[in-house]
């Protein structure tokens, strides 16, 4: 160590001697020659130099959800929720990206060479394309985020991991699914789909045709690279903007039927009230401060760079507000890039914390001029109309965090 | 308008092809109707997909204890780790969703309990039930949760014909949606 640090100062020495001492910083540095370096270095592998990893520093991880076991007795992943409390920007890691299964499964291993999707059912030319054919059609790259049914924020809940963690957002790449359709040619009465996956338990969802037509997409990349399995490799459905379970994994194959087949992922999400079932469908838009959020620790008063994340089923996300008082007064957080629809939208607000305990939340409006709801306004709306005192549908309502003088955030749901 | 609509058949005067559309990349292949059977495992409410075979309450409850369904679902349907397959005891008035989040109840269809079972269960060797023994234990299921008689044998006619109580008490998806569309338009949020 010694010896390379003389062996730099030597260099420093003389490509400074070399360019005529062009600035006086650069030179006091290298006569100083104490810079701090970094502590450790880490080998050069085989390994790493074919697929890179991230610092042993940085040990954000996927946690289980709601109270379910991954991998449980049986060997079975089920819900896992992303750590959105680290998150930076609006794409999440793939290695991050929130899971979700039909009753908990296995991740299938399979080989891309020996997958095919299928498209029949009420269509005029049936269809079996291998994973080679469906990337020479013409492709699509979209930001766009999956949320859970099972998002849904409650008291007990102590990070914005456990409270939101059900929802993440990457760049997804494939072919429309209307590309397919129109290929396979759709029948007159072909009102419905039912795309199923190659899963153990062979999940499948029905999606109304005029979702399959509009902007469904067969994905076969995600986050520059192939779909991880855990996210449905080698091919994907994803159902922009509509609950998680619609976006069947290990996609193998996609029947055109004239019907709501009642199949193994709708009976899993049979609702008993229709507003139930169109508020679940599609998902409301909604938002949430990732930073400061539960668990996390303000070092003092002063500023900082208030951070979260907005998204909406209905399409791009127009507006975001915080407030730090609780409600009271509401002002614009900036949107940080580019409201793509449907996809996580990163917003920050510059606050001045002065010190003492205040209360952060942040509201979402989207294109469609839907608004983000407090808990209260939302079970509001169904007692005024004769209805039960719950927040119907998916859980959209404003998330409160607490911050404590003593810099300690808490989630203040009550 | 009036005098061109009585000329023409109304396909033609929307502009709407009645031939069968073409491919336009011509990529994939024609899949032989014998594939598309083996992967059809679909069931319609209706059943059309239901294969030939049948079986009974009194098959079905052998091979409950046969095929270790008791092991995970419990020998009465009920206790074990995995989902309880028979309803609660919620008093006689009780609706369908009163009696539990139970599959042989809940279900709007006797399909979608068929459909489950043979796509589902079991547990590590999904897909090994033969088409009998799916009607059997569908039998025996149905029968644990008071819809259909001990003697009952279900086959691809009978199934769909049970009427589960849930049949008319369940929320359908909005077929009314489209895109641009709030996910409920008199609802602001």
């Amino acid at each position: 160590m010694g010896s390379k640090r003389s062996d730099r100062r030597e260099f420093l020495k003389r490509g400074v001697a070399l360019a005529g001492g062009v600035t006086l910083g650069a030179a006091a540095k290298s006569a100083s020659g104490q810079l701090e370096g970094p502590e450790a270095f880490i080998q050069g592998t085989d390994e790493l130099v074919g697929y890179g990893k991230r610092s042993s520093y940085v040990t954000s991880v996927r946690i289980p959800h709601g109270g379910r076991a991954s991998p449980d007795t049986f060997g079975l992943d089920f819900h896992i929720a992303a750590p959105l409390q680290d998150s930076v920007g609006v794409i999440t890691p793939s290695s991050l990206h929130y899971m979700g299964t039909t009753r908990g499964s296995f991740v299938p291993d399979i080989d891309p060479e020996k997958h095919r999707l299928m498209i029949h059912g009420m269509v005029d030319n049936p269809l079996v394309f291998t994973m080679e054919e469906l990337k020479r059609l013409p492709s699509v790259t979209r930001m766009h985020f999956i949320e859970c049914a099972g998002n849904r924020a409650n008291r007990r809940h102590r990070t914005v991991q456990e409270t939101h963690g059900m929802t993440s957002c990457a760049e997804w790449t494939g072919v429309l699914l209307s590309t397919l359709l129109k290929e396979a040619g759709v029948q007159d009465g072909g009102d419905w789909i039912v795309a199923e996956g190659v899963e153990n338990v062979v999940g499948a969802s029905s999606i109304h045709m005029a979702k399959a037509m509009d902007d469904c997409i067969v994905c076969y990349g995600m986050n520059g690279e192939a779909v991880r399995p855990q996210q449905g490799f080698p091919l994907r459905l994803l159902v922009p903007g509509f609950e998680g379970i619609l976006n069947v994994k290990w996609l193998r194959r996609i029947k055109v039927v004239d019907q709501f087949y009642m199949t193994y992922n709708d009976y899993g999400h049979l609702r008993q009230d229709s507003d139930d079932a169109a508020l679940g469908m599609q998902i409301g838009p909604k938002s949430v401060i990732t930073y400061p959020s539960g668990g996390q620790q303000l070092p003092g008063r002063g500023f900082y760079e208030v951070s979260g994340l907005a998204w909406s089923g209905g399409g791009a996300v127009a507006r975001v507000e915080v407030t730090t008082d609780g409600g009271r007064s509401w002002v614009d957080a900036e949107i940080r890039g580019t409201a793509h629809p449907m996809a996580h939208t990163r917003f920050t607000f510059n606050w001045e914390w002065d010190g003492q305990e205040c209360e952060l939340q942040s509201r979402c409006t989207d294109v469609l001029g839907s608004v983000q709801p407090s808990r209260a306004q939302a079970i509001e709306y169904w007692t005024q109309r004769g209805q039960p005192a719950r927040v119907k549908g998916q859980d959209n309502s404003i998330q409160p965090w607490r911050v404590e003088s003593d810099g300690s955030v808490h989630n203040a749901i009550s | 308008m009036r005098f061109l609509r009585l000329l023409l058949p109304l396909p033609l005067m929307l502009g709407i092809s009645v031939q069968a559309q073409s491919p336009t990349y011509g990529l994939g292949r024609t899949p032989s109707a014998e594939e598309i059977r083996a992967w059809d495992i679909s069931i319609s409410p209706t059943g059309e997909e239901l294969p030939a075979g049948s079986g009974s309450v009194g098959e079905g409850s052998q091979l409950y204890l046969e095929k270790a369904c008791a092991g995970c679902h419990g020998t009465t349907g009920t206790g074990g780790p995995a989902p309880r397959l028979v309803k609660r005891d919620a008093g006689p008035d009780a609706g369908p969703w009163a009696l539990g989040r139970v599959l042989p109840i809940r279900a709007p269809y006797a399909t979608a309990v068929w459909d489950f079972i043979n796509r589902g269960m079991p547990l590590y060797q999904e897909g090994t039930l033969s088409a009998d023994e799916v009607y059997a234990l569908t039998a025996y299921l149905l029968f644990l949760n008071d819809v259909v008689e001990e003697g009952t044998v279900l086959d691809a006619q009978s199934l769909p014909k049970v009427e589960m109580p849930n049949r008319d008490t369940w929320a359908p998806l909005p077929e009314w949606w489209r895109p641009g569309m709030s996910r409920l338009p008199s609802y602001p949020y």
